[in-house]
């Protein structure tokens, strides 16, 4: 077994691109769920729509990346209007139901063999990195040291993707400081209250369902650039696993989003790399198939572990439970 | 309450600790009917009916209530006295039936725009933002802020200022609702008549013309209910109306200047506060029936007042 | 999973294992040998890929052979339980794909398009092709027969759909949770099913009542393990639907971690057909599963109609605090519908395996969302607005396939059920003033 090499992987998800995209949709997940309390089961859809709409600019309409970028998110813009007008209005749980189910359509859609040549449907898209890697600033050559050791394309992914989710971050902070967000956590906490006050509710939770789908069409751009996009990475398990991200951080916290996705994704790293080893060499009486398994059945455990005895997350107030009633 | 048990109140000034405050007549014109007219009416609903499946709770044929004054409805539980408040902010939308604010129609306006004219309610089961602090549930109450805009909000400079004022008149509102030792604190922590001062407190940030108040005394302690009626006789004397819901009789003849009876759904009887509990359709279709009329006399509410 | 501290200080912890330890122990002998398939072939040494699916009637077909050439290169492969198969391919340019007729059952063949086709790998890398395979006799199906045939099947899938339904129902109308985990308790009847009469080759009846009593005993369990010290402990509903979610993963992949990956079959799914009229015809399968949903709802319906237990669980579901105060034990009835819940979600499982056919471990998650499409379809919470819902989604998904792409026929059931959130937000049987 070699701790190193398990550690060094571990260690490089810190900033990986599957953290960073995870990050950038559980940043979208706070606005809508931490803060605004709207129950978006769907951020997988947003997450596949960035990557599909990148993809299928890139390929079949050969769109330069920053405008492919554009395209990823006026998809989801268009897909958070076309979900919140009809159940914005309506109790919390319909907001839950519709996501989820537009999550579905969405992947199914991209799964069918119906648009097979803008979709790729089961074998979903490949080689549309060309112009993201022509713009590439970064001379050939490897950057970073030790476990965050990257070629020049990883390097330039990195790149974007942290300037993104910074963008992101720095967003969310100014909000929740506003006026704005304000309102946003009054209607978490009693929207009738707040309309009562005279503010427009629904106008408040479709620009929070906006922003936040926003952010996780630009994590699924950010999941997609470096390889391929895969219609089964956009299964409802992906929401969850931002749920799970989200939940570990802190959903109604600026930095617990990023922090969370980084536990998650260094321990699922690790026990994904560890586990296996263990049962290689016979300290798990296991296949090494049935021990990779193993770190999924945890990932729900932890899911149901923190709900229960710390919902507001690690960088949360213990007196600030964020959760609609 | 039955006429024979408790001695009715006298209709002159009793000799309370607090300063007695002239109740304003001459409100109606003609006779005091179900419906009748009022001199300067600001709110008129004609026709409003909303049903729950098979059961009516409210029908109400024609109902104004008078600017500048403190009127109260009551009635039976069931009466329909919530959901009227509910159609006529906005919250329920009716069956049938219009009314108007201040001369405006309000068909069909949402609950937001309503409480932006100036008509703001607050709740049956008061909706502190627990979650928030109490000077941020204050906050929230300003009208008009820029920063509440997305765009703007992202630029501190834009509102910082407005939000200055705001927290400035928010300082005042909570000294005199005497809130200020807990505006730092999350609205969870207070207890239930401090979230009722708070609500009231929220709703006055943003200078209503008309001030709604479903049940305001209900789950207050005695200790804070003279504080609370006080409020409320202020609000008439800074020149805002004051449309109320409630249970406890002795605060309604404390100080309504007008009382409207709902029964079934509807007006079924009103006129100044004394006439109208002495009105036989009154004490029969709600005062002989029920037994909530006599928590005042339980908790000892007035009852210098009522012995005088 | 957790420390010895943990379980030692927090009794709550310990009931949880305790569930999963129950999940573990009752089904810790699966066989793991994973099903060896020539399905994916080259895919390593070879950049870009041709791929595609084999089906009958919108089923996979397996062990169907496919031969892919171009350009000097030439490779086999058969496709794997789902129909599909993958083969790597050294450059983007034009292959010729040969479907093998004689590895096709008996009597059907390529019915659109002839056995070889030829496909371009494009831009994308990737390119996918399908074969459309038919009764080898006949072209064409008479619209009638095939509508005829769709309604029945969606008849049948509905009530399939319903019986997992009404459980997914009960438990929200009389809890207040949305239970993920239902999707688990549809898996976990067909598993349990599968271990007893395939893996130990007890009679299926048997292995098919050992799954009914065991789901229901994991209800049981479930409920004062988890669901009743959490209503306790004072959990929003928002929470206990997270915390659902959460066991619903872990349940997923405990099923994956026994049975792995692959499709397996219970015993029998190769029943024999019966001509109904025309070319309409149904499996003995078929006619047996939807004999049985239809007692089992009537035996339901029976339970909640006319029973003390059914009257006070319609009761919890109208008003939990004024059954509560009128003298029914919430707790005792609760517990009732989890066991009645788990049992029929069972049940649902053991069925939905014959109908896909073959059982999987995310299988329950498949149709979850139709569960709750037709939940929300019927009405929350109102058991027989589930019912009315899950056969409305059944047929409906059966249905469409006549006009739309059977790897689309889920879409249009989700979508509508999006529409009539639009238009009747409270479900058909549902009432009105209930929403806001």
């Amino acid at each position: 077994m070699d701790w190193g090499q398990i550690l060094s992987n571990s260690a490089s998800f810190i900033i990986a691109p599957a953290t960073i995209a995870y990050a950038l949709a559980a940043v979208g997940l706070s606005v809508q769920f931490g803060y605004a309390g709207l129950l978006n089961m769907g951020i997988a859809g947003f997450m596949a729509l960035g990557a599909y709409g990148y993809a299928i600019s890139s390929i079949t309409f050969g769109l330069p990346w920053y405008l492919c970028i554009v395209v990823a998110i006026a998809a989801s813009v268009v897909y958070a209007l076309i979900l919140g007008i009809p159940t914005l209005r309506l109790r919390g749980d319909y907001l839950a139901i519709v996501t989820i189910a537009g999550a579905e359509v969405l992947r199914l859609l991209f799964l069918t063999s119906s648009f097979d040549q803008y979709t790729g449907s089961a074998d979903g898209l490949t080689g549309y990195q060309g112009s993201f890697r022509d713009s590439n600033p970064f001379p050939r050559g490897s950057y970073g040291f030790g476990p965050w050791t990257m070629n020049e394309n990883q390097a330039w992914v990195t790149v974007i993707g942290l300037v993104l989710l910074a963008i992101a971050v720095t967003i969310v902070f100014l909000l929740m400081r506003s006026p704005w967000g304000r309102v946003l956590k009054g209607i978490r906490e009693d929207e009738d209250a707040v309309r009562a006050l005279g503010k427009n509710v629904f106008a408040f939770k479709m620009q929070a369902l906006v922003l936040g789908g926003i952010f996780g069409a630009l994590g699924g751009v950010i999941y997609a650039l470096p390889s391929s996009v895969n219609p089964g990475s956009y299964v409802t398990s992906l929401t969850f696993f931002v749920y799970t991200a989200l939940l570990l951080g802190g959903a109604a916290t600026i930095f617990g989003p990023v922090l969370g996705s980084v536990v998650f994704w260094v321990l699922q790293t690790f026990l994904g790399n560890v586990l296996p080893a263990l049962a290689g060499i016979g300290i798990l009486p296991v296949s090494s198939s049935q021990a990779s398994t193993l770190r999924f059945i945890l990932v729900g455990v932890a899911l149901m572990l923190i709900v229960i005895f710390r919902p507001q997350g690690i960088l949360g107030n213990k007196k600030e439970l964020t959760f609609v009633k | 309450m039955s006429s024979d048990s408790t001695p009715v109140p006298a209709p002159a000034a009793p000799p309370v600790p607090h300063a007695p405050r002239p109740k304003s007549t001459g409100l109606h014109k003609g006779e005091a009917v179900p419906g009748v007219a009022k001199v300067d009416p600001i709110i008129i609903a004609d026709g409003v009916r909303r049903t729950f499946g098979g059961l009516t709770a409210v029908d109400v044929d024609h109902v104004e209530i008078p600017r500048n004054a403190i009127t109260a409805l009551i009635g039976p539980n069931g009466a329909g006295k919530t959901t009227l408040f509910n159609l006529l902010t906005g919250f329920d939308k009716p069956d049938a039936g219009s009314w108007s604010f201040d001369g405006k129609s309000l068909s069909g306006v949402p609950a937001y725009k309503v409480a932006r004219m100036g008509q703001v309610r607050t709740f049956q089961l008061t909706k502190a933002l627990g979650l928030l602090t109490v000077l941020e549930n204050m906050k929230l109450g300003a009208k008009g802020q820029s920063g509440e805009h997305f765009f703007q909000g992202l630029i501190p400079g834009i509102w910082r200022k407005q939000e200055k004022s705001i927290e400035a008149k928010a300082h005042d509102l909570l000294r005199k609702f005497k809130l200020d030792a807990k505006q730092a604190d999350f609205a969870a922590s207070l207890s239930g008549g401090q979230r009722k001062l708070l609500e009231m407190a929220r709703a006055l940030m943003s200078d209503p013309v008309l001030v709604m108040l479903d049940e305001p005394m209900a789950g207050v302690n005695p200790a804070l209910t003279q504080s609370l009626l006080d409020h409320i006789l202020d609000l008439k004397d800074e020149g805002m109306t004051v449309l109320f819901v409630e249970h406890d009789m002795h605060m309604v003849r404390h100080i309504a200047d007008w009382v409207i009876v709902m029964a079934e759904g509807k007006v079924v009887a009103e006129g100044p506060p004394l006439e109208v509990m002495q009105n036989p359709a009154v004490i029969d279709a709600y005062l002989g029936a029920h037994q909530e009329i006599d928590l005042g006399e339980i908790t000892g509410r007035y009852h210098a007042e009522e012995k005088n | 999973m957790s420390s010895p501290g943990l379980i030692s200080t927090r009794p709550r912890t310990m009931r949880l294992l305790a569930i999963f330890g129950f999940a573990l122990a009752a089904i810790a002998f699966f066989s793991t040998a994973p099903a060896a398939h020539a399905d994916e072939v080259g895919l390593e040494d070879n950049p870009f890929r041709v791929s595609g699916n084999v089906q009958f009637n919108g089923d996979p077909l397996e062990d169907v052979k496919l031969t892919v050439e171009g350009g000097g290169y030439k490779a086999e492969v058969e496709t794997d339980a789902e129909g599909q198969w993958r083969v790597g391919v050294p450059e983007k340019a034009e292959y010729k794909v040969t479907l093998d007729e004689s590895t096709l059952p008996d009597g059907v063949a390529v019915v659109e398009g002839s056995n070889e086709q030829t496909v371009e790998v494009g831009p994308g890398g990737r390119v996918t092709t399908n074969f459309f395979i038919g009764k080898g006799e006949r072209n064409v199906t008479p619209f009638i027969d095939q509508l005829v045939e769709r309604l029945v099947s969606g008849l049948n899938f509905g009530l399939m759909l319903g019986l997992a339904a009404v459980g997914l129902s009960l438990v929200f109308g009389t809890t207040g949770l949305s239970n993920f985990a239902h999707a688990e308790m549809v898996t976990f009847g067909a598993v349990i099913a599968w271990f007893f009469s395939a893996a130990l080759g007890l009679p299926l009846w048997l292995g098919i009542t050992l799954a009914l009593v065991l789901s229901g005993v994991f209800g049981f369990l479930m409920d004062a393990g988890i669901w009743r010290p959490l209503r306790k402990r004072g959990l929003g509903t928002v929470q206990l639907m997270i915390v659902s979610i959460g066991l619903s993963l872990a349940l997923r992949y405990v099923f994956q971690f026994f049975i792995g990956g692959g499709t397996r079959q219970l015993p029998g799914s190769n029943s024999p057909e019966i001509q109904l009229f025309g070319s309409v015809s149904l499996t003995v399968i078929d006619l047996v599963s939807m004999g049985i949903s239809i007692v089992v709802i009537a035996a339901l319906a029976f339970f909640l109609l006319f029973t003390r237990i059914g009257k006070a669980t319609r009761a919890i579901s109208d008003n939990p605090s004024l059954a509560a105060a009128s003298g029914i034990n919430v707790d005792r009835v609760v517990r009732i519908v989890w066991i009645l819940a788990t049992a029929l979600a069972g049940l649902a499982g053991v069925l939905y395996a014959y109908y896909r056919p073959g059982l999987k471990w995310d299988m329950g998650a498949q149709i979850l969302l139709l569960v709750f499409a037709a939940v929300t379809l019927g009405g929350l919470g109102t058991a027989f607005g589930a019912l009315v819902g899950a056969i409305i989604v059944g047929i409906l998904v059966e249905i469409s396939s006549l006009w739309i792409p059977a790897d689309l026929k889920y879409v249009g059931a989700l979508v509508v059920l999006i529409l009539i959130l639009l238009f009747r937000p409270q479900g058909i049987l549902g009432r009105r003033e209930r929403i806001g």
